[in-house]
């Protein structure tokens, strides 16, 4: 393992322009970015290596044991094909060892990345002193006096307290990673993404799960149909969704869990080897010494900003989850890049268009800008194409033909104003969508552009085709 | 014969003004060009001329007024036989039209330039917006009646429609609110070009702003969003007067449509101060006004304006023209307690030393009681401005549009040199001439500049061709 270098002096105290606290994709790359502008930073995360819940216990771990499940389930589709393999042998301490080398090489990059940049880490917890310093604790330097700072804290698990029992069965998403086991029973408390995809990993790998969702549908916020063809392929690797279904309680038996809920689901109690539960995530701002400075947090408990990520603390900027929704790594590293800039003096505000979300489950489901869902909510009116992937040659060749690729424009003018992909690889598709809404394009722009054949890219430009009619590879006969 | 006397154009920028008090009453005798009303603008306090002789027969204003141009003042029953008197009786009359616009104000230092768009403030316009969305517009200004406010548009029907994050980075760097952007591209999408051409049209005089492509009819300065100071420490805030209201205008209009540069240099007045001291001790002994060195440098600036007639000019864009000036009129800046004033010197070339030295003297009096007429301030076809009293190296003056040119002067400074063999101490005036480089030369403003100098160095020449 590389270490980062340490100071020689203990408990000396530091003078920066710059103090970052908490290194993940927010932070890390504020400290980048501010570096990259000549100014003294300093990293300061409880982590000995930068990367945060993303690259430690969030998108990286997950996305390297998902990509493995996806495997397992591609090699028992080839039987239709007619190419058969035995039954997978899981080493799970191998796995787990993989996926720890992935993390491990990625936060070792960053660690080299901050060296490069000169930034000065620190491995401690931070707690803000006044507006001008925050004391390190456990760490080689006492205290960081700055001339701003770049709160990036993050979020942790939410766990009811109703349900919060001493058990190490009971698990959160950082402790279900770790793959202590492969469950027989497993019990998913919560059907949002990272519910769903710890799910598809533990399903892949051989547990019989339940999914217990509190709400009418699976991933709360996506559009239903974009949700659709993951709930059938589901319904297929889980035993059972309960929808408006609540877990009551939880206690430890000699046998597992004894997990009672109530709901639309029924009223049971049944016994799992082991629960997920992935209900939600809270802001990290407790224990930070946000009251010694101006700072303040809104209803929600996330620290409140303004459009420069600055909080009302004129010297301090806050980013990523614990700056609001949507709490993703990507939404985290553009407010660093704005933050770092307005410290820098330059104009800068966090104005997206358009965040992109993933769920990274099979097939993959993500979306951006307008959804359906809410244009109905603002009564909002929205013209929508949908191609199916029955029409995509791409889709056909990898005999994944239950996506499908839909487009929201503005009726008045074709303007893209949302996207959404479900399929196999749609994560990656769906930049495309992103592109068009940032840069401003209609319908007509996105079936102009040629896209490459036979790739799944198609169905963005095929959808476009479909808002005036027809698309090549379908025939919508024009209505009378 | 009655005359119904209406206020006069005062002038392209002046639409009119408030009563300060009425010089003349009903049944009052009053001769042609004796002041009747006191009318004060954003530019001055200036006396409102009767147009005739006559006789006052109604006093339609009062004091406190607030009058525009074209509204009556007065009915005169003109005197029989006034050359003046109009053919028809009761035809409104107004004063001859301004043959010259407007620039009646100026400053001439460089005003501390305003970053184009800093970050938002630390206050926190309310709660974060946890969905993306564009950012708050700045408030629009509500428009304004008052004079010289400048008016800020609605918000074009079209406009605000969707741009590149890029173009959204260009917008915030040029203070451009999107919202006010009319896009060129399919559902109206915002370009670059679109944002760069909105910002050009901003600055343009309004006369250019028809036509500019996303921006329909005049906009103004986007209002940039300021901090809130308090919260660093008690602040108060001060109503501007309509004379920095005008200078605003101004300043901003000559600072953004004239490349400026401006060339210094040195005049050794070692010979000038001596025999300026040795007329002054005879002057001021026959009780008459000091020559003071602004004389011999506005004199001389004449010999040099003579001498490279482009300095002595206007800039006519449209027309592709360069416009000359056969007169020499010389405005001077002086500082007044309500702001800066320029008052002009007419016809130098023709005047002796003393007599200038008089006007000048006259001139900055009524300047700094407000009490000089907008003609006055009008017509100056070059400027000087004389910080040197007060301090300072040197300086960049900006150029009073639509002149091409102007002069700064900073201290005097003592210099030790060799002359021959000799260690001398020689007086040097610093010279520092902003000129407008679309017309003038970067070689040719260092003549002009070292042509004032040599005049400076040897006062006969002055003598010679002043
Ligand atoms: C299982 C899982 C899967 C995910 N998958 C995705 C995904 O696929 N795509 C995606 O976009 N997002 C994903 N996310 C969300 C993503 O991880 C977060 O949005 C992202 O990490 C937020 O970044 P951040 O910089 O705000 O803070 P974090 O990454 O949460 O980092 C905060 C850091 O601050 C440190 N810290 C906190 N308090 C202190 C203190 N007082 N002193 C010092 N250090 C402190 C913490 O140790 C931590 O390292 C996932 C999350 C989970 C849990």
């Amino acid at each position: 393992m590389t270490q980062l270098p340490e100071s020689s002096q203990s408990h000396k105290s530091l003078k920066v322009q710059v103090c970052v606290i908490g290194a993940g994709p927010g932070g890390y790359a504020a400290a980048f970015h501010a570096a990259d502008r000549g100014l003294k930073v300093a990293l300061i995360d409880a982590e000995s290596k930068p990367g945060g819940v993303c690259l430690h216990r969030g998108c990286i771990p997950s996305k390297a044991l998902l990509h493995a499940a996806s495997l397992i389930e591609e090699s028992e589709l080839a039987a239709n094909w007619g190419i058969h393999f035995e039954r997978p042998r899981v080493d799970l301490d191998r796995l787990r060892e993989w996926k720890g080398e992935v993390v491990e090489r990625m936060v070792s990059g960053l660690a080299g990345l901050c060296r490069a940049r000169g930034i000065e880490y620190i491995q401690g917890t931070a707690v803000f002193v006044d507006s001008e310093r925050v004391a390190v604790e456990d760490a080689s330097v006492a205290m960081v006096q700055f001339e701003h700072a770049i709160l990036a804290t993050g979020s942790s698990p939410a766990i009811p307290a109703a349900l919060r029992i001493d058990s190490p069965r009971l698990m959160d998403s950082t402790a279900a990673l770790e793959l202590p086991d492969v469950p027989e029973k497993l019990l998913v408390i919560g059907g949002g993404y990272i519910g769903l995809e710890l799910a598809t990993v533990y399903a892949a790998l051989g547990s019989a799960i339940t999914v217990v969702e509190m709400t009418d549908g699976l991933l709360p916020g996506a559009d239903r149909d974009l949700v659709r063809p993951l709930a059938a392929r589901l319904k297929k690797s889980i035993s059972s969704i309960l929808l408006e279904t609540a877990v009551t309680s939880i206690s430890e038996t000699k046998d597992g869990l004894e997990v009672t809920w109530e709901g639309k689901g029924g009223n049971a109690t049944q016994t799992f080897d082991r629960a997920l539960i992935s209900v939600g995530r809270r802001p990290n701002t407790s224990g930070l010494g946000i009251e010694n400075t101006a700072a303040t947090l809104d209803e929600n408990g996330f620290v409140r900003v303004n459009p420069a990520r600055r909080t009302e603390d004129p010297r301090i900027y806050a980013i990523g989850d614990v700056a609001g929704q949507p709490m993703l790594a990507h939404k985290a590293t553009a407010e660093a890049k704005v933050a770092a800039a307005a410290i820098a003096g330059e104009p800068a505000a966090f104005d997206p268009a358009a965040i992109p979300a993933v769920v990274f489950t099979d097939p993959e489901i993500a979306w951006t800008g307008l959804t359906e869902t809410e244009a109905k909510e603002q009564g909002r009116k929205v013209k929508v194409a949908r191609f199916p992937w029955g029409a995509s040659g791409r889709a056909v060749t990898l005999d994944r033909t239950d996506g499908m690729t839909k487009l929201i424009t503005d009726p008045a003018n074709g303007l893209v104003l949302g996207v959404g992909i479900v399929g196999p690889g749609a994560g990656d598709l769906i930049a495309e969508g992103v592109l068009a809404i940032e840069m401003g394009a209609v319908a007509e722009d996105l079936a102009a552009v040629i896209h490459p054949h036979p790739t799944l890219s198609e169905t963005v430009m095929e959808s476009a085709e479909l808002i005036f009619g027809s698309a090549t590879h379908m025939h919508r006969p024009a209505k009378k | 014969m009655a005359i119904k006397f209406q206020l006069p154009d005062l002038g392209e920028d002046t639409e009119g003004g408030t009563v300060v008090k009425v010089l003349v009453a009903v049944g009052d005798a009053v001769e042609k060009d004796q002041s009747v009303i006191e009318l004060e603008t954003d530019k001055a306090l200036l006396e409102v001329p009767s147009p005739a002789s006559g006789k006052i027969t109604g006093v339609h204003v009062a004091e406190g007024d607030e009058i525009r141009v074209d509204e009556l003042i007065l009915t005169i029953d003109a005197a029989v036989g006034s050359d003046d008197a109009p053919a028809e009786p009761a035809v409104p009359v107004k004063a001859p039209p301004n043959v010259e616009p407007k620039t009646v104000i100026q400053a001439p230092a460089k005003p501390e330039p305003r970053p184009v768009a800093e970050t938002p403030p630390a206050s926190v316009p309310g709660p974060p917006q946890p969905e993306p969305s564009k950012p708050e517009p700045p408030q629009p200004v509500a428009p304004s009646a008052e004079v010289g406010a400048v008016p800020v548009a609605a918000k074009p029907a079209g406009a605000g429609g969707p741009a590149s994050p890029s173009t959204r980075k260009l917008a915030r760097e040029l203070g451009v609110d999107l919202e006010q952007v009319l896009g060129s591209g399919s559902a109206g999408r915002i370009s670059k070009d679109d944002v760069m051409a909105f910002a050009k049209s901003r600055l343009a005089p309004d006369s250019d702003r028809e036509g500019a492509p996303g921006a329909p009819g005049p906009v103004a300065v986007t209002p940039i969003e300021l901090p809130d100071f308090s919260k660093h420490g008690p602040i108060e805030r001060v109503k501007l007067n309509g004379i920095r209201k005008k200078t605003i205008e101004s300043m901003t209009r000559s600072w953004t449509t004239i490349p400026h540069v401006t060339q210094f240099d040195e005049a050794d007045t070692t010979d000038l101060e001596a025999l300026r001291r040795r007329r002054n001790e005879q002057l001021l002994a026959g009780g008459k006004a000091k020559l003071t060195a602004t004389v011999f440098v506005i004199k001389a600036c004449v010999s040099a304006l003579k001498a490279f007639p482009q300095f002595n000019s206007s800039l006519d864009v449209a027309a592709g023209e360069m416009i000359r000036k056969d007169y020499f009129n010389i405005g001077m800046a002086v500082d007044t307690e309500h702001g800066l004033l320029v008052p002009v010197l007419k016809d130098v070339d023709k005047k002796s030393l003393l007599q200038l030295s008089d006007e000048i003297k006259d001139l900055s009096e009524r300047a700094r009681r407000r009490k000089v007429s907008l003609d006055d301030l009008r017509g100056a076809t070059f400027t000087v401005t004389n910080l040197g009293g007060l301090g300072g190296t040197a300086f960049t003056p900006i150029i009073n549009h639509p002149e091409v040119a102007i002069l700064g002067l900073a201290r005097s400074q003592k210099r030790v040199s060799m002359t021959g063999e000799r260690l001398e101490s020689r007086l040097m005036l610093p010279l520092c001439l902003s000129y407008d480089h679309r017309l003038i030369d970067g070689s040719d403003a260092v003549r002009f500049t070292r042509k004032i100098a040599e005049m400076l160095e040897d006062p006969g020449l002055l003598l010679l061709e002043g």
